[in-house]
C-alpha cells in the first residue's frame, strides 16, 4: 500500500493526568484476615509503572497478583497504603469507566445475557451519546482486531469455545482504547498459534496507541516477547524490576528456579537471545 | 479498496495550530490552504471516545462533519489531532462512507489505525423483525416444547423412583448427609418465618370470623372454623407457598449454579449420578420437612386464633383447647399431612427440574428460578382443589 503519510506529527502525548507514570504503589500492604488466622499477602510492597511500558507481573501461586490487579483496579482496597493511578485513587477511576482502564479477566467476564458484539459495544453504549450505527461498526471492527470472524457476532458467551472467550473480552477490554490495560493471564488456555497472535496484536496496539500494559502471567514465551520490564512478586513484596535481562540475572531463589528450569531456558533460548546466552546458566539447573 | 493518493498538502507550518489548539474538544475547520491547490478539511483536537463521551462537544461535532460532507475535491488533514484512537477513526471512515479520500494527510500512527479501521469494517447486516409467519411458528412450538416438558417431567420422576428402589436396595450407601443438610435447609431453618406468618393469619381470621359469629350469637362455633380451615386447608397450603417461594428458588439456583459452572459435569464425570445425590435428597427432605412444617404452621395458627377469640369473644384457651378435638376429626390432620408430603414432593421435583434445565447464562438462571416459584406455587394451589374434592366426604362430622 502507498504511503500517503507526509509528515510525522509529534508523538501521541498520552494526556490524561500530570506526571510521567501510570500507576504509583507505594508502602501497600495488604493482609487477609479470616477468625483466628492472619495472611499477609503483600508487605511494604513498592511498584511504579511507567507510562507507555508493558509490565509483566511475575510470582508464584498464591503471591496476590491478581490482588495488586484488583487494587488498582479500585475493586479491592488494600489494609494500608497507597496506590494512584494517573495521578487520582483507583476510586476515582471508576467514574470514567471503561474510557481510562480496560481490563481483561482471568475467566473473561463476559456478560453472559448478551451476546458478542453487545458485550463488545457495552462501554460505549453507556456514553449514551454515539449514534448505533458507529457503536455496531466500532465493535466490529474490534471483534475482527483480536482474530474473530464477524458471524461470531451474534453468539452468546456460552457458545464460545475458552480461547473466543479470552478474545471476546480482549475486544471488550479495548473498546476505549483506555491508556491503560490489565491483563490477567491473557494467554492461559490459547493454543500456541492464539497466543502469538495475541502477542503481535498487543504488541500493535501498544505501538500505535502508546498503551500502557500490566500484565499477569506465568507463560513465559509471552512474558519475553512482550515484555518491556518484568516485577517480580516473591517474599511478600517486589523483589526486583527491571528488563527482561535484568531480571534473569538477579540472584533469588525463586527467580532462578523460574526461569533457569527447563522452560524458562527454552522460553529464554528461543525468543530472547539468539545473540546472547541467557546470563547465570547454573549447572544444576538441568 | 481505494489506495489513497498522495496528498499534495499544504506544509504542516501553515496548518499546524498552537499547542492550545491542539488539545481539548474535536473539531474539523473547512479551509484552504495558500500553497496547495483544492478544498481542505482540517481536523484537530482530540478524537478519542473519552472526547466525544461529552454530549455537547459530540453534537458540535457531527454538525461540523455534516457541513463538510466527503466530495471528491476535499481533501483532508489530520496532523492537528492530537489524539486519534479507533473510534475517532471509525467517525472519519463512517464519515467518509467506507472510501479513502482523494487527498489525506496524516502521519504514520493515524495511519495505522485508520488501516486498521478500513480493514476491518464490514456492513452489519440487521436482523430481520420477525414477521407474523414467525409468530405463528412460535406458537406452534410450544406444542412440542410442552411434550418434551412433560416428557422430560415424566423421566425425572421415573429416575427418582429407580432411585428410591436403589436406595432401598443399599442403604447404608445412601446419600444421607446430603438428606440431613437438606432436612436442615429447608424444614428447620423455615420454622422461625412460617410460625410467624401462620401465627398472625391465625389472628386476622379469628378476628374477621368473630364480628359475623357475634351478630347470630355463635360464639362458639369459633372453634369450629378455625380448627377446620386452619388444619384441613390453610396450615398446608400456607407452609407449602412460603416452602415453594423460599426453598424452591433455592435449590433450582444452587442446581442452576453448579450447572452454569459445570459441577454437574464434573460430577457425572466421576460418577456419581444427578439423580441419586442431587434430586433424591431434596425430594425426601421436603417430604419429610414439609408435613412437619405444615403441622407447625398449623399449630402457630390456632394459638394465633385462640388469643383472639380470647380477646375478642371471650372464649377462654381451656374451652377451645377442650372444644378442638370434637370440631376437628383426626382424620383431618392424616389427611393434612398427606398432602402436604405430596406439597413437598411436588415442589422439590419442580425446583429440581427447573435448576437442571438452566442455561449458562445470568439471564436463563433467573427466569428458571422465576418459573419454579410461580409454577410451584400454582401447582401446589391446584393439587391442593383436586385434594379437596377428592376428600370431601373424610374429616366432617
Amino acid at each position: 500500500m502507498t504511503e500517503p503519510v507526509i509528515t510525522r506529527g509529534p508523538a501521541a502525548d498520552a494526556g490524561e493526568g500530570e506526571g510521567a507514570n501510570a500507576v504509583e504503589i507505594h508502602k501497600l500492604w495488604t493482609v487477609f484476615r479470616s477468625p483466628g488466622h492472619e495472611q499477609v499477602v503483600h508487605r511494604d510492597l513498592d511498584l511504579t509503572i511507567r507510562r507507555g511500558e508493558v509490565l509483566s507481573l511475575v510470582g508464584g501461586s498464591g503471591t496476590g497478583k491478581t490482588v495488586l490487579l484488583r487494587q488498582i483496579l479500585g475493586l479491592e482496597k488494600p489494609t494500608r497504603g497507597d496506590v494512584s493511578v494517573f495521578g487520582t485513587p483507583p476510586a476515582a477511576l471508576s467514574a470514567a469507566g471503561a474510557a481510562k482502564v480496560g481490563m481483561l479477566f482471568q475467566r473473561g467476564a463476559l456478560f453472559s445475557a448478551f451476546n458478542v458484539l453487545d458485550n463488545i459495544a457495552f462501554a460505549l453504549r453507556e456514553l449514551k451519546v454515539l449514534p448505533d450505527s458507529l457503536i455496531r461498526d466500532a465493535a466490529m471492527v474490534r471483534l475482527q482486531m483480536v482474530g474473530l470472524k464477524p458471524e461470531h457476532a451474534w453468539k452468546m458467551p456460552s457458545e464460545l469455545s475458552g480461547g473466543m472467550i479470552k478474545r471476546v473480552a480482549l475486544a471488550r477490554a479495548l473498546i476505549m482504547d483506555a491508556p491503560l490495560l490489565l491483563l490477567d493471564e491473557p494467554t492461559a488456555g490459547l493454543d500456541p498459534e492464539g497466543a502469538d497472535e495475541f502477542c503481535d496484536l498487543l504488541r500493535g496496539l501498544h505501538r500505535e496507541l502508546g498503551l500502557t500494559v500490566v500484565m499477569v502471567t506465568h507463560d513465559l514465551d509471552t512474558l519475553f516477547d512482550l515484555s518491556t520490564r518484568i516485577a517480580v512478586l516473591a517474599d511478600q513484596k517486589v523483589i526486583v524490576t527491571g528488563t527482561p535481562d535484568e531480571v534473569i540475572a538477579y540472584r533469588h531463589p525463586f527467580i532462578e528456579q523460574y526461569f533457569q528450569g527447563g522452560r524458562g531456558q527454552r522460553a529464554a533460548l528461543a525468543l530472547h537471545a539468539p545473540a546472547h546466552a541467557p546470563h547465570g546458566t547454573d549447572p544444576t539447573g538441568r | 479498496m481505494t489506495q489513497p493518493v498522495p496528498a499534495q498538502a499544504p506544509s504542516s507550518q501553515a496548518l499546524s495550530g498552537t499547542a492550545a489548539q491542539r488539545t481539548g474538544a474535536p473539531r474539523l475547520e473547512a479551509g484552504t490552504a495558500p500553497d496547495a491547490q483544492g478544498n481542505w478539511a482540517r481536523a484537530g483536537g482530540r478524537w478519542t471516545a473519552l472526547a466525544f463521551s461529552s454530549g455537547s462537544d459530540w453534537r458540535a461535532l457531527v454538525a461540523m462533519l455534516s457541513a463538510n460532507a466527503p466530495r471528491d475535491d476535499l481533501g483532508w488533514d489530520l496532523r492537528d489531532i492530537a489524539q486519534l484512537d479507533h473510534i475517532g477513526a471509525q467517525v472519519l471512515w463512517n464519515h467518509w462512507q467506507h472510501r479513502w479520500p482523494a487527498q489525506l494527510a496524516l502521519d504514520a500512527s493515524q495511519q495505522a489505525v485508520l488501516d486498521q479501521v478500513a480493514q476491518y469494517s464490514v456492513p452489519v447486516a440487521p436482523v430481520p423483525a420477525p414477521g407474523l409467519l414467525d409468530h405463528v411458528r412460535r406458537f406452534a412450538g410450544q406444542g412440542r416444547h410442552l411434550v418434551e416438558t412433560s416428557r422430560r417431567f415424566t423421566q425425572l420422576i421415573g429416575q427418582l423412583v429407580l432411585d428410591l428402589g436403589k436406595l432401598l436396595a443399599a442403604p447404608h450407601r445412601g446419600p444421607w448427609r446430603d438428606l440431613s443438610g437438606a432436612l436442615y435447609n429447608t424444614g428447620a431453618t423455615a420454622m422461625a418465618i412460617t410460625a410467624l406468618v401462620g401465627l398472625l393469619i391465625g389472628v386476622v381470621l379469628a378476628y374477621l370470623t368473630s364480628q359475623q359469629l357475634r351478630q347470630y350469637g355463635a360464639e362458639t362455633f369459633i372453634v369450629n372454623i378455625l380448627g377446620l380451615s386452619l388444619v384441613r386447608e390453610l396450615g398446608p397450603v400456607l407452609a407449602a407457598v412460603l416452602i415453594a417461594g423460599r426453598s424452591g428458588s433455592a435449590i433450582t439456583a444452587q442446581i442452576g449454579v453448579m450447572r452454569v459452572t459445570e459441577e454437574l459435569d464434573a460430577m457425572r464425570v466421576m460418577g456419581i449420578p444427578h439423580g441419586f445425590r442431587l434430586v433424591m435428597p431434596r425430594v425426601l427432605a421436603l417430604a419429610i420437612a414439609m408435613p412437619l412444617i405444615s403441622i407447625w404452621t398449623s399449630a402457630a395458627a390456632l394459638l394465633g386464633g385462640m388469643l383472639a377469640a380470647r380477646l375478642a369473644l371471650d372464649i377462654s384457651p381451656a374451652y377451645f383447647l377442650q372444644a378442638l378435638p370434637r370440631a376437628v376429626p383426626i382424620s383431618n390432620v392424616v389427611l393434612a399431612l398427606s398432602k402436604s408430603a405430596v406439597f413437598g414432593i411436588l415442589i422439590a421435583l419442580i425446583a429440581c427440574y427447573h435448576g437442571m434445565r438452566v442455561l449458562p447464562n445470568t439471564e436463563s438462571l433467573g427466569r428458571r428460578t422465576t418459573s419454579s416459584v410461580v409454577i410451584s406455587i400454582t401447582v401446589v394451589i391446584l393439587v391442593d382443589a383436586l385434594f379437596a374434592v377428592l376428600f370431601k366426604g373424610v374429616g366432617f362430622r
